[in-house]
């Protein structure tokens, strides 16, 4: 097994307001995580960082074994933002154009090959939006938005899956098919990290928590999460209890 | 060119189960869009040859033949044109370059437009115009300068170009303020845009005394044909080749950028390199357009016909020939009715495209929530 994403030591401020404060977690090959947290707990901060879009004021992150800031194989990484971030509301794209950026990073400034077209299509089976290419996104559902998204991720066939509470505003239906589609992907060999503001969700599917809350106040094993005080250390004592039963 | 992610062949059958008709509206539509995009190609590669012939002509001490039958021809079209039309402007050369410049403004504009008005950026045409105004002002004084201490030979024909740097200057430190700031704020916008007019009308006012050239300032506001010279119509012309190019071969990149500059950002895209690319070729597309739309105006070009065609298009790359379509549509007739009707060709182009936009409005039954409002 290797290390994917390595933090060691990281410290973040947005100027004077602290964000995060001495993390050191890594994440391994295979992995499914799940980070967690509070509203502005630097769960996303953290992402960005693992992801090199930010630099750490101390410390430092490794991504694939490179400086995370200084990474530049980005076709090994699929990335899913929140939905405020991309112009998903607003594009007049469809659906085979968002599927086709994933492959932009192999592309480059060259025509899309068969092998792309191919990565493309295997994407699109994937996630199961075949019948959507030609829609615009604009025009989806919520659920339908977020598929049509993690193909495009998929498309780039990553061995790194970052995705930024990509739920949020997706009926309980399709956040279920969604997190069991991100089941099959991790099953496959595809590490993914997962930010979800559900709790009780987040738990029932991954593999390894990293409960954080500008501090990290957990990081390993979920049933060894679910026994410990993190949760209410990380959101305060009157945070509700989860009221499922991990398997 | 351009590419299309999944060939025709390549795709799933998505539209399999529509009905006939629907299928028969989408590919009358589609071959009316590939006439359109063809007619307006036969139109700017013939506009380029024009203003190609026409300098070719001017550099030639003795007058080459074939430049000259060719610009001949358009001459002898326009006194056609002036019989039927009982005008008197088309036989004139200067008429066909203000022509060929606002044909490749059509085609330049609105294909950057595609893209800027769904990155927030549709006001930054505005502000770059403003900037390029005080450029015309710097270039009066350069001008001026060249032939006070004897540099190189500069006159009224090279202002644009002054204009262009001094935009280019503009835009980038535009990109770097919003760099500070993340996004391009209404704040720094207005800023500059106010700031830089302000320049210029205090530069202008102060090189009245010394300054060997007169400036055509309503011309320059408010766009005019007579304001047009051959210089500035080849800066077009570049302008319009180099548009079109780097966003053929650069259409992947900005157009994820675009969608979702962070997952690019991801993708290890050089965001912040494609944003000054883009940034620098608005700058000097708004410096071209200026001349015959005017300062004021100069956005319009940018924002309508990409609007137009967002309401209307199914896709990004539909988007982009439709922009192109409504943007050559909204300069033929806007010229049009500014030549016979003698009128600012400025405003009857935005009149135009507006008109188109509003029809636009009609028949779809799409709104522009959530596009850029700066």
């Amino acid at each position: 097994m290797t290390t994917i994403v390595d933090v060691t030591d990281v410290t973040f401020s947005y100027g004077e307001e602290s964000a995060l404060e001495d993390i050191t977690f890594s994440v391994e090959t295979g992995e499914f995580l799940g980070m967690i947290g509070p509203n502005g707990s630097g769960k996303t901060t953290l992402l960005h960082l693992m992801l090199g879009l930010l630099e750490p004021d101390v410390g430092e992150v490794q991504l694939f074994g490179q400086p995370a800031s200084e990474f530049d194989a980005g076709h090994r990484i699929g990335y899913v933002g929140q939905r405020a971030t991309d112009r998903t509301g607003a594009m007049p794209a469809t659906v085979r154009e968002v599927v086709a950026m994933g492959r932009t990073a192999h592309a480059g400034r060259s025509r899309l090959t068969s092998e792309d077209i191919a990565a493309i299509e295997d994407a699109v089976e994937t996630v199961d939006v075949a019948d959507l290419l030609d829609r615009r996104i604009d025009q989806l559902s919520g659920g339908q938005r977020q598929r049509a998204l993690i193909a495009r991720a998929l498309a780039s066939e990553p061995e790194l899956l970052a995705l930024d509470e990509p739920t949020a505003g997706v009926d309980a239906d399709s956040r279920d098919r969604f997190y069991g589609l991100l089941g099959e992907l991790n099953e496959a060999g595809i590490t993914i990290i997962l930010i979800e503001h559900d709790i009780d969700v987040l738990t029932s599917f991954v593999g390894t928590v990293a409960c954080l809350n500008r501090r990290l106040y957990h990081h390993g094993d979920v049933h060894a999460f679910l026994d410990s005080e993190a949760l209410s250390e990380a959101y305060g004592r009157e945070h509700a209890i989860i009221g499922h039963d991990h398997p | 060119m351009m590419d299309d992610p999944c060939s025709a062949e390549d795709r799933p059958e998505a539209n399999s189960s529509n009905p006939p008709s629907i299928d028969r509206i989408s590919r009358l539509r589609s071959g009316l869009e590939y006439i359109g995009l063809a007619v307006t190609f036969l139109l700017a590669t013939t506009m380029l040859l024009f203003l190609v012939a026409d300098w070719y002509y001017t550099l030639s001490i003795t007058g080459s033949p074939t430049a000259g039958w060719f610009i001949s021809g358009f001459q002898g079209a326009g006194e056609w044109i002036d019989f039927y039309l009982g005008s008197d402007v088309f036989w004139l050369r200067t008429t066909w370059r203000s022509i060929a410049t606002g044909v490749l403004i059509g085609v330049a504009a609105p294909v950057l437009g595609a893209f800027l008005i769904h990155r927030q950026m549709a006001l930054i045409g505005e502000t770059l115009a403003h900037a390029a105004f005080a450029g015309v002002a710097v270039g009066v004084l350069v001008v001026t300068a060249s032939g006070s201490f004897g540099w190189i030979t500069l006159h009224s024909g090279h202002l644009l170009y002054v204009a262009a740097l001094v935009a280019v200057g503009v835009a980038l430190g535009l990109q770097w303020l919003t760099s500070r700031t993340d996004s391009y704020g209404d704040v720094p916008i207005a800023i500059i845009l106010s700031g830089s007019f302000a320049v210029g009308t205090l530069l202008i006012h102060w090189g009245r005394d010394f300054a060997t050239i007169t400036v055509d300032i309503e011309g320059f506001l408010f766009g005019s044909i007579a304001i047009v010279t051959p210089e500035s119509a080849r800066l077009m012309a570049i302008l319009t080749i180099a548009v079109v190019a780097i966003v053929g071969v650069h259409y992947k990149q900005l157009l994820f950028i675009t969608f979702d500059e962070r997952a690019a950002r991801v993708a290890g895209i050089q965001v912040d390199r494609y944003n000054v690319l883009l940034i620098i070729l608005t700058a000097v597309v708004v410096v071209g357009a200026m001349q015959i739309l005017g300062v004021i105006l100069v956005a319009a070009m940018l924002v309508v016909p990409a609007a137009t065609a967002s309401l209307l298009a199914a896709s990004f790359r539909e988007t982009m020939y439709l922009s192109i379509i409504f943007g050559q549509l909204s300069v033929l007739g806007g010229l049009a009715i500014a030549l016979s009707g003698q009128l600012p060709p400025g405003g009857s182009i935005v009149v135009v495209s507006i008109g188109w936009y509003l029809l636009a409005v009609i028949g779809s039954d799409r709104t522009l929530t959530g596009l850029s409002v700066h």
